[in-house]
């Protein structure tokens, strides 16, 4: 999908202003498994880096160890960015501090919930306390400890019945 | 004998702890559609993910120490049995859900200390790839133990079974706790945690658990070893034959 405007046709005057095209360039990269959530949302990305020469650095923070949504991540940071006149582009993965769901802001347990997704717990806890999305309900029950991805377990809830996804805090 | 097919220490001290995640991963991958129910074929699927994500990430890591031409690609898929240098606990073969939990179960009660002594490596990608697996080892821990309770505290069947398993797989625990010279250099460096140093944490989450389980923890016999020095049992070479047979017979052949 071409983006409406050319934005190598944008004049770009300050460092600032640059450097904010690159990250909005950045908010269009999403979640394959969570499309709603952008990279910054989830907090994979972690530091945007934009040299004199106009050479884009990356830098990100896999989720989990075998997540296999980082290769299409990595993908998709490269098309955007190349769609936005940045070729010079390199990805940087760091490791430490290790990914965790409470680096995941409000507005994107928000969107987790919109999306029926049971937000992570704000604590790291044994056992999460969750709320069902459909009814608010906190009496809830575990599925399956592993879900459909690596950072989802699966749940129901007792109240209105409804299955649905926890995103594991972690 | 030791086949070292690595350039430098800190590459051979790598590669050990990423053949014992992609064997582990490896093994669990065949075990699904497998599962005595859906909900644990997804946890297969989801634990030998974390297993390989965690290799794929170490033995990069490895290809770039080890500063030869090799990608970590080519560490997994071309060499040979005698080259691999996992524990022997990883590679063994199972005969039902059973054996899948039990070495699930003693493998994650080792992995999660270790991992959590790695976190604090000096080595910042060593510790970095640690701290990442530590969350998911607790979370396997978590899962591992539940099916061992469940399984030794369920039906008299059940409890026979598990602890057939726990019985089968026991003589290779011995190893995991065992030090060689280059575990010791690395961890006095740094880089690395000496393994007999986790054997009592160990020890405390098998004793909890199998008492939990009713289960009777097995007299510490006669240990095999061998696995860090590339001698294995006999399961790893067919596992191996299997896994490594596209890259074998198409060499450099991708996604």
């Amino acid at each position: 999908m071409a983006p409406a405007v050319d934005a190598r046709t944008i004049v770009v005057i300050t460092e600032t202003s640059r450097i904010d095209h690159v990250r909005a360039l950045l908010e269009r990269v999403v979640d394959p498994d969570l499309p709603f959530l952008s990279i910054a949302d989830i907090a994979i990305l972690r530091d945007v880096h934009l040299s004199d020469e106009g050479a884009v650095t990356v830098t990100i923070t896999p989720t989990y160890s075998g997540c296999p949504a980082m290769e299409t991540i990595r993908e998709d940071i490269r098309t955007v960015l190349g769609e936005g006149g940045f070729d010079d582009v390199s990805i940087e993965t760091i490791f430490s501090p290790a990914w965790t769901t409470e680096w995941m802001s409000d507005d994107a347990k928000r969107k987790l919930s919109e999306n029926r997704i049971a937000p992570p717990d704000s604590v790291i806890a044994i056992v999460p306390e969750v709320l069902c999305p459909l009814c608010s309900s906190d009496g809830v029950r575990t599925v399956s400890e592993f879900g459909s991805t690596a950072c989802k377990s699966i749940m129901a809830c007792t109240q209105c019945g409804e299955p649905f996804d926890y995103f594991k805090a972690i | 004998m030791n086949t070292v097919t690595t350039n430098n220490d800190l590459a051979t001290y790598i590669v050990r702890h990423a053949d014992d995640n992609v064997v582990i991963g490896q093994r669990l991958a065949t075990y699904i559609s497998r599962a005595p129910e859906l909900e644990e074929d997804l946890a297969v699927g989801n634990l030998s993910l974390d297993h390989i994500g965690v290799a794929d990430h170490l033995f990069t890591y490895a290809a770039k120490v080890d500063g030869g031409e090799r990608t970590g690609d080519d560490l997994v898929m071309l060499r040979s049995e005698r080259e691999y240098t996992n524990l022997l606990l990883v590679e063994q073969r199972h005969d039902g859900f059973g054996d899948l939990i039990a070495r699930q179960f003693l493998f994650d009660a080792y992995q999660l200390p270790l991992w959590e002594a790695l976190s604090a490596s000096t080595d910042e990608t060593i510790a970095g790839v640690s701290q990442r697996a530590a969350k998911e080892a607790r979370y396997h821990l978590r899962h591992s133990s539940m099916w061992i309770v469940r399984l030794g505290d369920g039906t008299e069947e059940s409890h026979r079974r598990i602890q057939a398993s726990i019985d089968r797989m026991w003589r290779f625990t011995g190893e995991m706790f065992e030090a060689d010279d280059l575990d010791r250099e690395m961890a006095s460096s740094g880089v690395g945690v000496d393994p007999s140093t986790l054997k009592d944490l160990w020890e405390t989450t098998v004793d909890a658990v199998l008492e939990e389980a009713t289960l009777t923890r097995p007299e510490d016999s006669f240990q095999t070893s061998g696995g860090r020095c590339g001698m294995h049992t006999e399961y790893l070479g067919q596992m191996l034959s299997e896994m490594q047979w596209l890259q074998r017979s198409m060499p450099g052949q991708s996604w």
